[in-house]
């Protein structure tokens, strides 16, 4: 390789055309080759303009508007594209083709390198993240932990100077976490790349890196320093933004694991599970979710973890066996959830989707709120109360009249759960609930959740999240690793 | 450290069909189906069909799968036979008469020539891109055709996104029923969800294109190509092969006297 590329910025600033702010204003920094930066910053603090901007994205005056400069070993940062190689936080929407091999040859490609130098590069860049499969894999096969790793290869390929990841562990289990952490390790250190990420979760990456800078969300640097330095002067603030400083708890009670006695308000008795059209993924399930209590569903990718979360909801039918509800639940067509109809799911079990934009139909956040109360008949003053009280708990009164895919994830999270609590159902099931979030919003999440268990809600989340299992799981349901695996087991927490 | 062997992963090479360029078979489609289009007898055509079926063992396609993708052109070629024999222009015996509709020799010859035509003209479709990936496509229409890459490979890209709005669709339908609005108005629900798909289609669209730029895509330096597509004598063989079946449908029709042009 030809060693690490060394970044320039002095005055920098983008502004993405029809927006008032600035993304990025006044930014002056020199990253040295070989350096290995994080990037914090609170949400909207500029972190994946940064990025963008050194990858030489952000061109044409139609874009936006740039001020200063911002060069790559010299070279303004749209002309050195190649030089440097980006990997976005979403991995399924980063494979270009269906193929391992062929998605891993594009880069290369496209800065013209020679056919035989492209495959020899493709099998060293797969090794070098650790990612042992055929050429000829499906990419839409693949885990996320190794669609992400095969990102990253695909931009080793291209043997940048600078590798630059946009919260490339946001959307994995922890497994997948380490497994990108590891791959970066490997590939980056020995190479003497420049190496930048932004990333919420500091804790993975703190101890990789040589340097922290901290954006300002009004321009230019707010800390920069080696990692320790920096969360030490600057802890209480990054925080309070909420970026996870290492060593720094969350003051929210711990779960408490109780004693198992009382009824079920869900109980599967030898329960097999699958999405429809696809095949079964568990089976002779025996599960029983306690009333009042919240629940928490672990176990690897591929587990089935989501099926079960949609079974026990009753979206989807049980392929064989039944989940059955407590009787006070029962609806018109008996006590499983798969027999009732829409509306009576609706006061009975509320699901949270894994993306919150699936669940989305209003132009409003407002109106979002209302849907399930109106669905209830419950009519427009009620409604408006509960919408009312719902927006002050989610915080989200300043956005009333927002348009829901507007937000930020974060909020849109909120919001989903929110509609959710607006129909005030016995039982919630979540999936992921804490995905992506930033340590204020997750707080403010968990908070919401252990809020509604106090007052006599159930709850079920399906989570890879330690911090969620600690906070949220007064029983743990633990999948294990997949098909054919041992029954379910139920721990203390 | 040791390089790894420069390898260029070989291409399937089964049948003789997977050696041929699919810019050539796109040729061929185009030799093997304007004969049948100008033409309307049921000679040609069955003698086309008969040809492709015997064929099909060097396409690399397997008789069932053939029989399964036919099945839409089973259906509709009987659609299409049956308004040919109620409407055509009646000639010779006249059978049967019912307001527009007339029952005639000519309606009825006519009826079985275009039902088989639908045949002819779909079968070779099935045999020849069955086993065609949207990778190779686009690597022969970028070399051979000299397609421009950004154009081919973006569509390729776009196709693979296909199968994540099935997977948004399901999602919304089960988000729906879990928010208590999937009882009734269907049709509503049906609108309200295309909309959202599109805002969906709209963002993974650009969020793709993004990733493409990111890893160099669309700058103007030259492009190389990982995975090569050339033409060897199997193309030239190959169209040569499908001029032939033309030749001998068309040919059995003359010398059979029941060859005719469409309008004639």
């Amino acid at each position: 390789m030809a060693g690490g590329a060394r970044i320039d910025a002095s005055g920098w600033g983008w502004r993405h055309s029809g927006r008032k702010r600035w993304a990025v204003s006044d930014l002056s920094v020199v990253i040295e080759p070989g350096e290995r930066v994080l990037v914090l910053g609170a949400s909207g603090a500029g972190k994946s303009t940064l990025l963008a901007g050194i990858a030489g994205l952000l061109g044409g005056e139609d874009e936006g508007e740039s001020s200063g400069h911002l060069l790559v070993d010299g070279v303004d940062a749209r002309a050195a594209r190649g030089r440097t190689g980006l990997v976005l936080q979403d991995p399924d929407a980063a494979a270009v083709f269906s193929r391992v091999g062929d998605d891993v040859a594009f880069g290369c490609e496209n800065l013209g390198v020679d056919r035989e130098e492209i495959w020899r590069r493709v099998r060293r860049s797969l090794d070098a993240v650790g990612l042992r499969v055929p050429l000829e894999r499906r990419t839409d096969a693949l885990s996320g932990g190794e669609k992400q790793r095969l990102a990253i290869a695909g931009v080793l390929a291209m043997e940048p100077g600078a590798i630059l990841l946009d919260e490339p562990t946001a959307n994995l289990d922890p497994s997948g976490v380490l497994e990108v952490r590891d791959a970066i390790e490997r590939a980056v250190v020995a190479e003497g790349t420049t190496l930048l990420v932004v990333e919420h979760r500091t804790e993975v990456w703190a101890d990789l890196m040589t340097r922290v800078i901290v954006l300002d969300a009004d321009g230019g640097v707010l800390a920069d320093g080696p990692p320790l330095t920096v969360f030490e002067q600057e802890g209480e603030g990054l925080a309070a933004a909420g970026v996870w400083v290492p060593g720094r708890s969350i003051d929210l009670p711990l779960a408490v694991p109780g004693d198992m006695a009382g009824t079920a308000a869900l109980s599967a008795t030898r329960l097999a599970i699958g999405r429809p059209g696809a095949p079964v993924v568990r089976t002779d399930l025996e599960i029983e979710i306690a009333t009042g209590r919240s629940t928490v569903v672990v176990g690897e990718n591929g587990a089935g973890k989501s099926t079960l979360a949609l079974t026990l909801a009753g979206l989807i039918p049980e392929r064989s066996g039944s989940v059955v509800a407590a009787e006070p639940l029962a609806g018109r067509r008996g006590r499983r959830p798969s027999h009732w109809s829409s509306r009576e799911l609706l006061t009975r079990i509320g699901t949270v989707f894994q993306d919150p934009e699936h669940q989305f139909l209003s132009a409003t956040v407002r109106d979002e709120l209302a849907v399930g109360p109106l669905a209830l008949g419950l009519g427009r003053a009620e409604t408006d109360r509960r919408v009312d009280e719902m927006l002050e708990v989610l915080g989200l009164d300043r956005l009333a009249l927002a348009n829901p895919f507007t937000l930020s994830g974060g909020q849109k999270r909120r919001l989903s759960v929110g509609t959710v609590l607006a129909a005030g159902p016995s039982v919630m099931v979540l999936d992921e609930p804490t995905f992506g979030q930033d340590r204020a919003s997750w707080i403010r999440l968990v908070a919401l959740l252990q809020q509604e268990v106090r007052t006599g809600a159930t709850v079920v989340a399906v989570t890879h999240d330690q911090g969620v299992v600690q906070h949220l799981g007064q029983s743990i349901l633990d999948l294990g690793s997949g098909a054919g695996d041992r029954a379910p087991q139920r721990r203390a927490a | 450290m040791i390089a790894a062997p420069a390898r260029v992963p070989e291409t399937r090479r089964d049948v003789f069909l997977d050696g041929v360029n699919p810019v050539s078979k796109i040729l061929a489609m185009i030799v093997l189906s304007i004969p049948l289009l100008l033409t309307i007898d049921w000679v040609s055509s069955t003698v086309a069909i008969a040809i492709e079926l015997a064929l099909v063992p060097v396409c690399g396609v397997a008789f069932a799968d053939v029989l399964r993708r036919c099945v839409p052109l089973l259906a509709f070629a009987p659609i299409a036979g049956v308004s040919m024999l109620l409407y055509a222009e009646p000639g010779g015996r006249v059978y049967a008469r019912f307001l527009l509709a007339t029952v005639s020799d000519d309606s009825i010859a006519l009826a079985i020539a275009v039902a088989l035509r639908v045949l002819a003209l779909g079968l070779p479709t099935i045999l020849l891109f069955s086993r065609v990936d949207a990778t190779e496509l686009a690597d022969a229409l970028a070399q051979v055709g000299r397609l421009p890459a950004r154009f081919v490979l973006g569509v390729v890209a776009g196709v693979r996104l296909l199968g994540l709005f099935l997977e948004d669709w399901r999602s919304m339908e089960l988000a729906r029923r879990a928010r208590g609005v999937g009882d009734s108005g269907a049709l509503r629900r049906f609108f309200s969800m295309a909309f959202v798909m599109l805002v969906f289609a709209v963002r993974r669209g650009s969020k793709l294109a993004t990733a493409m730029e990111a890893r160099g895509f669309g700058t103007d330096a030259p492009r190389t190509w990982a995975r090569p597509s050339t033409l060897s004598w199997r193309d030239a063989v190959f169209l040569l092969g499908c001029l032939a079946v033309m030749g001998a449908a068309i040919g059995s029709a003359v010398a059979s006297g029941s060859f005719r042009f469409v309008g004639s």
